[in-house]
């Protein structure tokens, strides 16, 4: 069954090369594999799910997929959500359908593949395969900028993928196994400290890459920049968060030591993404350039997670909430970079200077914007706070108020001042954009149409049912096989 | 187990929901709206008599919350055994200010339904004003920190809404930006703050908190501070003050009901809980309960100075409200918030009464704010005007009324702890007459200075209604009579001694009443003029020009620029050039195009892989 959710869209991929109607096959398409993530989130223990072929004898390679544990259904459930409201919004120019919708459907099964992949080659290639159209879209139907930005991602992207590649491989190599399950099974804690130390070092910097994580993160904003709405949306949203979902996947109970020796550099590495980056978001004078700039810094907190749980193993808290956060942040970064997109469209515009008032011809929209913008400035009862407060809780588990300060907690205190930030921008900007008096470009704007809103109803609807309710997605992390 | 508690809670949601999904536009909104405030009400009074609830004695059980009750919570979050709860704790603390928040809250709706009547948006503010009911009652039920924080930053977005709520004026949109980013810098301390204190006791729960003896009086010292923090910032005290005056932008009915009665009070009220559910540590040992003083004390003084010179109706009274909250923050730092507690309740009543009172006003000179074009109002709307007078004796501590008792309970409690901070607020004592009488006299006496004064007729019964029975409530509610259902009073509350304490503040309401009675009675323009008081001590312009403007924006800029200079210009310039030169060459061979690189690309890391693992 889970190899049909991943094959789904690369087949409809194929179908839409070989010329089925390119817009209805990947809407179809989404819908289908939508239901089917919900119901694999309902059902996810059965057996019926794991999917298993070998590929090659020696080494022993399969193409395998499997719900290891909650945290797949959960990226699983991201990919699906964010695939439907990408190929639903966004406006694809005339003539290049095939492009365009092919390619959303290819990045969306790429994650999924990567995702539910229970194999290292295949967890690796689908994440690869994904990451190919991405260069595309943005080069072939990239906005402003696109050749240095499509340039700019692709070299980053590449030499991150590169440094992950010698990275699992040595892993490879040491474990004897490309199943992932066993190697983690059967090597937690055998691999030496040395190796540990490089391995985890390689990951870092890997995952770190695709995650954007400071310093290696100067490739995002750009590339956000001038991507179409679908692709921004599914790379910002889903595809980035392999790079953390792979280290809480591998790097974590495979090399704990090493990364541990790590442990200062990362924390300052994440300083660097909520306050730096946060100060390079407040400078932006485009609504496009902020938003990229905003996802690059909200990074930092699910990599406070993950140091919080790389400093105290057994913190119970880090995981679920790097987990939730990480499903928060791909919902409302999806949903911000598809209304951006729709305000584009309506004002002919993204530079924040240039726009006013749009809430008095656009009011539904300024809703929804409003949603959005507040589940990223951490509103509780929006996804993002639960998982935010589950963060700073986690960084705080192993203060106990007779010891001082850990390091942890005080690059937990220095990234609290982020959230500050966070609502500096957004504030800033919705208020530039939807309220004052109308101006030129927003004047006789048109408000979001009914079709339209239904991607963006669909993503709110997923950021209140997480927010008000957390225990929907921390549900599914509580059974331990 | 009863379910009022949870109704008390959940009604203003499902009202807020069920306006902003199904209703929408209709006209129904307001009346749904307030029947959910009065229901409210009339709940928070059946609490109070806690006869058919089964009341048991706290661990904690000491002083006013001895006896409590909380609801079996629901785990909102719950990983493992640890749980994230959304509970209620009822005592005389929460059920006390309950029905201040419900008793404002519902008159503010029906003066409402008058004031907001011809207004574009009247669903859109009915529906917030229900949203800020939810918020505001969560916090003041909630068992537990996080819940408190949930709903502290739910209050804050409500007030968002409702300051911006003509977002079409530049001004109020800003003013409602300013207010939402003041709150968050106090509610980054406050973060921090409920993180430490949950490390110390290891629990987030009001009922289950201790403090181990071993955690030093620094530390906790250092935790009050930074919960102190999320007072400074939701109680604007200084120097986070700025905003609330701003947020006078909003209706003159949500500066009622939130900026002066009940969220702004709402710091006063948290630290007040957390001062009770910490029943053993001894607060007057904390260096931080010093600072929580003179902040208080300090705000009292500079928003009292402020105040004298504003020419804005709302103005004067959004300086008194900062005052008066510095005098309630005063009494707590001194460990006497019962008394601050008390002067919350009775300031909730008169500060609603003169706002309200000014809203009429207000809509009687249509939307004129300046007081020096109003004048002789008394005459033409006079049971406004008498209300307004009841509101202003209140507030000036006229022997007899309500705010009279609760501010001398702070002035005594400052009294007994020596410091010199007494006198700051005995100065405080002679500028609140006098800034007062000033108000009343120029806008309510003598002759209307405008045309807008001189039409002026009485306002209609649903807004003169709620003006009279504040009015009777500012004047008895600090007797013993109504202590029932005040938060939490001390034994000798509604009682009067005469001592040097009272000879002091009744010196000083005699000396502030004709200080300003013979400077502006029968004046046309004000005679006094102050720059310095009038430009509020230029901390807005140092904020905005230096703060925001150069600080904030040129760090910003700073940072931008050694970003794109070091990361993107040396780091990533000298891996683009290699790779560049690395692309020329490939472009030789292949056809250079981008579509080349990102195949050639996956087909190499393909090939990478192939050759690294299977050879």
């Amino acid at each position: 069954m889970l190899a049909l959710l991943v094959f789904l869209p690369l087949a409809a991929f194929m179908a839409i090369l070989l010329g089925a109607p390119a817009r209805l096959t990947a809407i179809g398409v989404a819908v289908v594999n939508l239901a089917l993530g919900l119901y694999a989130a309902c059902t996810w223990r059965c057996a019926c799910w794991s999917f298993s072929q070998p590929v090659l004898e020696k080494p022993a390679l399969h193409l395998a997929f499997g719900f290891p544990d909650g945290m797949s259904v959960i990226m699983v459930l991201l990919t699906v959500i964010v695939t439907l409201a990408a190929v639903l919004s966004g406006t694809c120019p005339a003539g290049r359908e095939k492009l365009y919708f092919g390619s959303s459907l290819l990045i969306s099964g790429g994650a999924l593949g990567a995702f539910a992949a229970t194999d290292l080659f295949f967890f690796y290639a689908f994440h690869e395969l994904a990451l190919i159209p991405t260069f595309l879209m943005i080069g072939m139907l990239g906005r402003g900028d696109r050749r240095a930005a499509a340039w700019k991602i692709t070299i980053y992207l590449g030499l991150g993928s590169i440094i992950l590649l010698g990275g699992l491989v040595w892993l490879a190599n040491l474990t004897g196994t490309y199943d992932m399950g066993k190697m983690v099974l059967g090597h937690a804690h055998t691999i030496d400290p040395a190796a540990q130390k490089a391995i985890a070092a390689l990951l870092l910097v890997g995952f770190g890459t695709l995650a954007s994580l400071f310093p290696f993160h100067s490739w995002a904003a750009p590339a956000y920049a001038s991507a179409p709405a679908p692709v921004a949306m599914l790379h910002a949203g889903v595809l980035k968060k392999f790079g953390l979902y792979g280290l809480l996947r591998l790097a974590i109970p495979l090399v704990p030591h090493g990364l541990q020796v790590w442990l200062d550099p990362l924390l300052i590495l994440l300083l660097g993404n909520v306050l730096w980056v946060g100060f390079i978001t407040i400078s932006q004078k485009r609504l496009d350039g902020m938003l990229g700039n905003s996802s690059v810094m909200h990074m930092g907190y699910i990599f406070l997670a993950i140091a919080a749980l790389i400093a105290f193993p057994a913190n119970p808290l880090a995981q679920p909430a790097a987990i939730i956060l990480m499903f928060a942040h791909g919902v409302s970064i999806a949903l911000l970079f598809g209304l951006a997109d729709r305000i584009e469209r309506s004002t002919g515009t993204l530079d924040l200077s240039d726009m006013g008032g749009l809430a008095n011809s656009a009011p539904k929209l300024a809703f929804l914007f409003g949603i959005a913008a507040m589940a990223a400035i951490g509103l509780p009862g929006l996804a993002n706070f639960s998982g935010e407060i589950l963060v700073f809780l986690a960084a705080f588990w192993s203060y106990n108020g007779l010891a001082g300060l850990g390091p942890v907690q005080i690059a937990c205190i220095f990234s609290l001042w982020g959230v500050v930030i966070s609502a500096v921008y957004m504030l800033r900007a919705y208020r530039n954009i939807f309220q004052g008096p109308s101006v030129t470009t927003t004047e006789s704007a048109a408000d979001i149409t009914f079709a339209e809103r239904i991607p963006a109803v669909l993503l709110v609807l997923a950021l209140v049912a997480v927010g008000l309710y957390p225990n929907l997605l921390l549900n599914l992390l509580k059974f331990v096989p | 187990m009863n379910s009022l508690p949870w109704i008390l809670l959940f009604l203003p949601f499902v009202v807020t929901v069920v306006c902003q999904l199904v209703l929408r536009k209709s006209a129904l909104v307001p009346w749904v709206s307030t029947a959910s405030a009065v229901a409210t009400f009339v709940i928070a009074c059946i609490l109070l008599t806690p006869s058919d609830l089964t009341l048991f004695d706290g661990p904690n059980g000491s002083g006013i919350i001895a006896r409590y009750i909380t609801c079996k919570p629901i785990h909102w979050a719950s990983i493992g055994n640890f749980y994230l709860d959304i509970g209620i704790q009822l005592d005389k603390l929460s059920t006390g200010m309950m029905v201040v928040v419900t008793g404002v809250g519902a008159l503010v709706h029906v003066f409402s339904l008058a004031y907001m009547e011809h207004d574009d948006a009247k669903a859109r503010y009915f529906t917030g004003l229900a949203f800020f009911m939810f918020s505001m009652t969560g916090i003041v039920l909630a068992s537990n920190f996080i819940m408190t924080f949930i709903f502290w930053e739910l209050v804050g977005f409500s007030s968002y809404l409702l300051i911006g709520h003509w977002y079409q004026k530049e001004s109020a949109a800003d003013a409602a930006k300013k207010a939402f980013l003041c709150n968050r810098v106090g509610d980054f301390g406050f973060m921090i703050g409920i993180l430490m204190l949950w490390g110390i006791t290891g629990t987030l729960t009001f009922a289950e908190m201790a403090v181990p003896a071993e955690v030093s009086i620094g530390t906790l010292s250092a935790v009050m501070l930074c919960i102190f923090c999320g007072a400074v910032g939701k109680s604007a005290q200084l120097p986070l003050h700025v905003w609330l005056p701003d947020a006078m932008e909003g209706p003159t009915p949500v500066s009622a009901l939130i900026h002066a009665a009940t969220m702004v009070a709402a710091g006063v009220y948290m630290l007040f809980r957390v001062q009770l559910s910490l029943p053993l540590v001894n607060f007057h040992e904390l260096q931080a309960s010093t600072v929580i003083a003179w902040t208080g004390g300090l705000t009292a003084l500079v928003a009292a100075l402020m105040a004298t010179q504003q020419d804005d109706i709302k103005r004067v009274l959004a300086y008194s409200t900062l005052s008066q909250l510095g005098y309630m923050v005063m009494a707590v730092g001194f460990v006497a918030g019962e008394a601050g507690m008390f002067h919350l309740f009775t300031h909730a009543w008169f500060k609603a009464l003169l706002f309200l009172g000014a809203g009429a006003v207000i809509h009687a000179c249509h939307h004129e704010q300046d007081i020096w074009n109003m004048g002789g109002l008394l005459k033409k709307m006079p049971v406004t005007g008498i209300a307004f007078a009841a509101g202003c004796l209140a507030l000036i501590a006229f022997p007899g009324t309500s705010g009279f008792f609760s501010k001398e309970l702070i002035l005594d409690a400052a009294h007994e702890s020596g410091s010199p901070l007494f006198w700051v607020a005995a100065f405080v004592a002679v500028l609140t007459p006098f800034y007062m009488t000033r108000l009343f006299v120029v806008a309510f006496l003598g002759k209307h200075r405008s045309d807008s004064a001189g039409h002026a007729r009485e306002v209609g019964p649903l807004m003169w209604v709620p003006l009279a029975l504040l009015a009777i409530l500012s004047i008895f509610s600090g007797y013993a009579f109504i202590n029932q259902c005040s938060p939490a009073l001390p034994e000798h509350a509604g009682e009067f001694h005469f001592n040097t304490v009272a000879a002091v503040s009744l010196g000083a309401l005699v000396l502030g009443v004709l200080a300003g009675w013979v400077l502006y009675a029968g004046k046309d323009k004000d005679p006094v003029r102050i720059p310095l008081l009038r430009n509020r001590f230029y901390i807005d312009a140092f904020y905005d020009k230096r703060l925001v403007r150069y600080f904030q924006d040129t760090l910003a800029a700073i940072v931008h620029f050694f970003d794109e200079f070091l990361i993107n210009g040396l780091l990533v310039g000298g891996l683009s050039r290699t790779a560049a030169s690395a692309g020329n060459l490939l472009r030789r061979v292949q056809s250079g195009s981008l579509q080349g690189y990102a195949f050639a690309l996956g087909v190499g890391v393909i090939f990478v892989i192939y050759f690294t693992v299977f050879q």
